[in-house]
């Protein structure tokens, strides 16, 4: 289905939802300041604004902070085991597409523990919306590092510092095949919704990082990128069909030297010689995803890569109809007659 | 009875003599790669629709072409049929045909004194016979002395057969087991008609195969039929099974048909999250190929997932099943916990195999019971079901499912690879016959509670979609009736306990207990699982020289079945045999304090008949 016919799926008869009822009557339970909040206020907000129906609305999640999402939102819940929230939300896709399903777990849940099943939903598409709430911690069980603890980084278990190299979820998403791999920020509440929005009209997996700050086990992670003074010159907001341009006075750009990525000044090179964003490019995707690597370079932000594949769900109730159509829709006679039956008769054998 | 037929060559007439038998046990063997399983397979299917009853067992390497001619490559198929009813595959057979040495060497052991082998002796070559372990070859010494040997040259004749064909002589020689099968169809009196039509369903998109399986066949049936070497004809009455319309079924299959059966007449869409493997996997096939029925299958990364998509379907409205062995069911431990904190339904199955770890991929074992009833962390009872025959997994699956939706629980069902690559007739239900499958679905938004409970303590199932009904489930312990996160001391105690007692409580909504033989006396042998046949078997034989040894059968595992403690206190001894150390006889010491004798065997290897008759008696006799 396509956007437009998506938006116009909306029943005039529903109420119109507002982000008030999609809170459930459960008490907010995390952390003051706590950068999972935005992304709650964000999903109540963009919700109601698709015209979903409530009950078409599945939340579910692993285990951590950001896992306890579901019991916040009043639409249709589940709070799985750690890991493994990407293989519940595939099955009850799969076996129930007509629902609008949203996937809540951190960076531990996503990529540690339950990779494996991130990189599987990833390959098949299922249609649903994936938000990773990375605070580079393992905040639950109250600071131990994650896979995306930086090198270095100093928590409970790495007092003298992390030695694992951590993963870059960019690149994950885009090796695993995904077909809507974005990131945004806790502290960018517009981009996040922007984000979402984008996430519910793309068909198959959607999956953003959004780094989410955790005031308690690793406050000001993301300073750099979300703090007024610094943000602009380390931020890159990816725009399809714009080119690259940042920095406070947006006098920098990024232009591609080679297969390498280089940051120039507008005083020296004009936006026509920059990279202009390509969302269906994944040759462009990887560059982009591998651009912060390197010091000097900003972290780019948005939308990555956003293309079109056949969702595992919708080829499966094809292969569902074409049977029907082939053997015809079964019934218990059909089941158990088929093969080869014979017949014996009453006491004559 | 004699018959005389012409010969090949028109002049001579040989004399064929028609020989009636009651029971006859066959072992197919040959190297992994000389089709034996299909072999076995199709005389199965013949035998079958002859009348017979039957039981069969395949014994498989578990690599999939082991080096050809050595002996731990060597594939097997046994079938045992009968003009009454049987309920083993036999312990030994009468009529060996090995398809080189060492399928003659492995298994000599297991022929009666007596018995017939068939050799194809263009296989005994100088190779095969060292691969074998033969110094010399047991054609040409006494090692098969007090056998009637019948040495053939299968690749031979099976080439001359398909002279005009134009294959080549490898691919000639792949059709040899089909001339070993017609050979067979001519020793014991079977029609080619079934396998000729088989063969023309399976190959018939590639005709030059399909011609050389039914020459080969048709070649084998005639050089039965000419040759001196074969004077005998054995006949097998059809049995006098219970009018109806049968099928042959392995266990998986039969499942595998359970659980489509209880997704239509529950008339929720069935589905399956899997990983494969040995031995559960043909579940897993046999469903996906079984899509006009609306069941949706899902092969998995990983057995964790396999569970939790199930789970994900549960909590979507589908019937939900999850298939694995051993080694699968110890990852799906966690989720299990949760379907069952959550109450979803669910049933997981688990195909045992021999244990712990990879332990023997491809040999039965009953192993895992104590894994089935409490290998969870936290108080966490599931009910556990076991299927003791091929054809009884159809009913095991079913009525598994329906305790699963009726208790909105995960239920387990145990089967084992002896069960489930085994195959028997199976005398089909009418739909009537299935026990009624209710679903508890929450019917009024406006006094819906999530964990409010039904007169059997079960939650209401609302399911994504239904407006009015939108709630949170989780791992979390849950506040009684709101199903809201609490961790409330007393709260904990009450829904623990809570949980327990529907669980038990289906002990008011199975069957009570049977007995085979007296409801008192001397010995009991008590089982569970795939032991069935050889304990029934066992017990028969005891009960026809008027010993007072009764057969108990256990289905139910957890909850047991009623009347069972009073059941066991009526007998002086209990044996209970089991391929594990004790597992059940654990469980029912603990459960009702009884003393059983217990027989336990972990070979890899299911029970014989005679080993229990024999531990019978030992026991008998002390009394
Ligand atoms: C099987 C299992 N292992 C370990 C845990 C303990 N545990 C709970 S949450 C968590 C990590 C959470 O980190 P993350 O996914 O990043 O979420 P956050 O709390 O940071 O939002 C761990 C290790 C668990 N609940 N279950
Ligand atoms: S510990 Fe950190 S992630 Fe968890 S609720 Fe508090 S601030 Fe948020
Ligand atoms: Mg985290």
């Amino acid at each position: 289905m396509s956007n437009e016919e998506k938006n116009t799926v909306i029943d005039d008869q529903i109420k119109v939802l507002t982000p008030k009822d999609l809170a459930s009557d459960q008490d907010v339970r995390w952390c003051p300041g706590c950068g999972d909040y935005s992304m709650l206020s964000q999903l109540q907000r963009t919700l109601p604004e698709v015209g979903v129906k409530k009950e078409d609305i599945a939340v579910v999640a692993g285990i951590g902070c950001s896992s306890r999402f579901p019991y916040y939102m009043s639409t249709y819940g589940f709070h799985g085991i750690h890991g493994r929230a990407l293989a519940i939300a595939s099955g009850l896709k799969v076996s129930h597409p007509n629902l609008t399903v949203w996937v809540a777990t951190g960076d531990g849940d996503c990529l540690s523990i339950g990779g494996n099943h991130f990189i599987h939903a990833l390959r098949r598409n299922v249609d649903i919306n994936v938000m990773m709430f990375n605070n580079q911690i393992y905040a639950l069980t109250k600071g131990q590092y994650s896979p995306t603890s930086l090198h270095g980084q100093k928590t409970k278990t790495s007092p003298t510092g992390v030695i694992d190299h951590p993963f870059n979820p960019m690149l994950i998403g885009l090796g695993a095949e995904g077909t809507f791999v974005a990131r945004s920020m806790d502290r960018d509440p517009k981009h996040l919704k922007e984000m979402m929005l984008a996430m519910y009209y793309h068909k198959g997996t959607s999956f953003i990082d959004v780094l989410q700050n955790c005031v308690i086990f690793n406050d000001g992670a993301f300073d750099v990128y979300t703090n007024k003074e610094t943000r602009d010159d380390n931020v890159i907001y990816l725009e399809h069909g714009k080119p690259l341009v940042f920095g406070k006075n947006r006098d920098k750009g990024i232009r591609l030297d080679g297969f390498r990525t280089q940051v120039v000044s507008l005083n020296d090179y004009s936006e026509s010689d920059l990279i202009v964003h390509d969302t269906k490019s994944k040759e462009l995707a990887f560059i982009l995803a591998h651009m912060n690597d390197q010091p000097g370079f900003p972290l780019p932000v948005g939308i990555f890569l956003d293309i079109e594949r056949s969702t595992y769900e919708d080829e499966l109730e094809q292969h569902v109809q074409s049977a029907i159509e082939k053997k015809g829709a079964g019934t218990m006679r059909s089941l158990l007659y088929d093969g080869q039956t014979w017949d014996i008769d009453n006491g004559s054998n | 009875m004699a018959t005389t037929v012409e010969t090949a060559d028109g002049r001579k007439t040989k004399s064929v003599q028609f020989v009636e038998v009651d029971d006859v046990t066959i072992r197919f063997a040959g190297d992994s790669g000389d089709g034996m399983q299909l072999t076995g397979t199709q005389f199965t299917s013949t035998t079958a629709q002859v009348g017979n009853d039957l039981s069969t067992f395949p014994d498989y390497p578990s690599e999939i072409r082991a080096p050809s001619g050595t002996l731990y490559g060597v594939s097997g198929f046994q079938i045992h049929f009968s003009s009454r009813a049987i309920h083993t595959p036999g312990d030994r057979f009468d009529t060996l045909v090995a398809m080189n040495p060492a399928a003659l060497k492995v298994n000599l052991k297991a022929l009666h004194e007596g018995g017939s082998i068939l050799v194809n002796t263009d296989s005994f070559d100088a190779k095969n016979l060292k691969l074998a372990k033969y110094d010399v070859s047991p054609l040409d010494d006494d090692t098969l002395r007090g056998y009637n040997v019948y040495p053939v040259p299968i690749t031979t004749l099976t080439a001359k057969a398909l002279e005009e064909t134009g294959l080549s002589p490898k691919e000639m020689a792949r059709s040899k087991n089909f001339f070993a099968l017609g050979l067979l169809y001519w020793m014991y009196n079977r029609p080619l008609e079934a396998t000729l039509a088989w063969i023309q369903e399976k190959f018939g998109k590639k005709p030059m195969v399909a011609k050389a399986n039914e020459l080969a066949l048709k070649a084998g049936y005639s050089f039965g039929n000419i040759t001196e070497v074969f004077s005998v004809q054995y006949n097998v009455r059809p049995a006098k099974l219970p009018a109806g319309t049968y099928r042959n079924v392995t266990g998986n299959e039969a499942t595998a048909l359970g659980m489509v059966a209880a997704s239509v007449k529950s008339g929720l869409p069935g589905f399956l999250g899997s990983y494969p493997i040995t031995p559960a996997t043909e579940i897993l096939q046999e469903l996906s190929r079984r899509k006009n029925f609306g069941f949706k299958t899902f092969q998995a990364e990983d057995e964790i997932a396999g569970v939790c998509t199930a789970i994900g379907a549960a909590f979507g409205g589908s019937l939900a099943y999850t298939t694995t062995s051993g080694p699968g069911m110890a990852l799906k431990t966690e989720a299990i916990g949760l379907a069952l904190m959550v109450e979803l339904p669910l049933v997981i199955i688990n195909v045992q195999r021999g244990g712990p770890s990879t332990g023997l991929p491809t040999k039965p074992e009953q192993s895992d019971l104590f894994q089935a009833v409490m290998g969870r962390n936290g108080e966490a009872p599931v009910p556990v079901i076991a299927a003791c025959s091929p054809a009884g997994c159809f009913y095991g699956a079913y009525e598994a499912s329906r305790i699963a939706l009726k208790y909105m629980t995960p239920v387990i069902l145990l089967t084992d690879g002896y069960l489930a690559n085994g195959s028997e007739p199976w005398l089909l239900p009418d739909e009537s016959e299935l026990a009624d499958i209710s679903v508890p679905f929450a019917s009024n938004p406006e006094t819906f509670k999530p964990y409010e409970r039904d007169d059997h303590l079960s939650r209401p199932w609302a399911v994504p979609g239904m407006a009015g009904f939108e709630h949170r489930i989780g791992g979390l312990e849950k506040q009684h009736i709101t199903g809201n996160v609490s961790h409330d001391p007393m709260n904990h105690q009450v829904m623990v306990e809570m949980r327990a007692k529907k669980i038990a409580g289906i002990a008011d909504d199975i069957d009570d207990q049977t007995v085979f033989g007296p409801a008192e006396g001397d010995l009991a042998i008590v089982g569970w699982g795939g032991s069935y046949g050889a304990i029934r078997t066992a017990v028969e034989r005891l009960q026809e020289e008027n010993k007072s040894v009764a057969h108990i059968h256990v289905r139910h595992l957890n909850p047991f079945p009623k009347n069972l403690g009073e059941m066991l206190r009526r007998y002086k001894q209990l044996l209970i045999p089991e391929l594990n150390l004790g597992q059940l006889a654990f469980l029912l010491r603990a459960t009702y304090l009884v003393e059983p004798i217990t027989f336990n065997k972990v070979q890899g290897l299911p029970f014989t008949p005679s080993e229990i008759e024999q531990k019978a008696n030992e026991i008998l006799n002390t009394l």
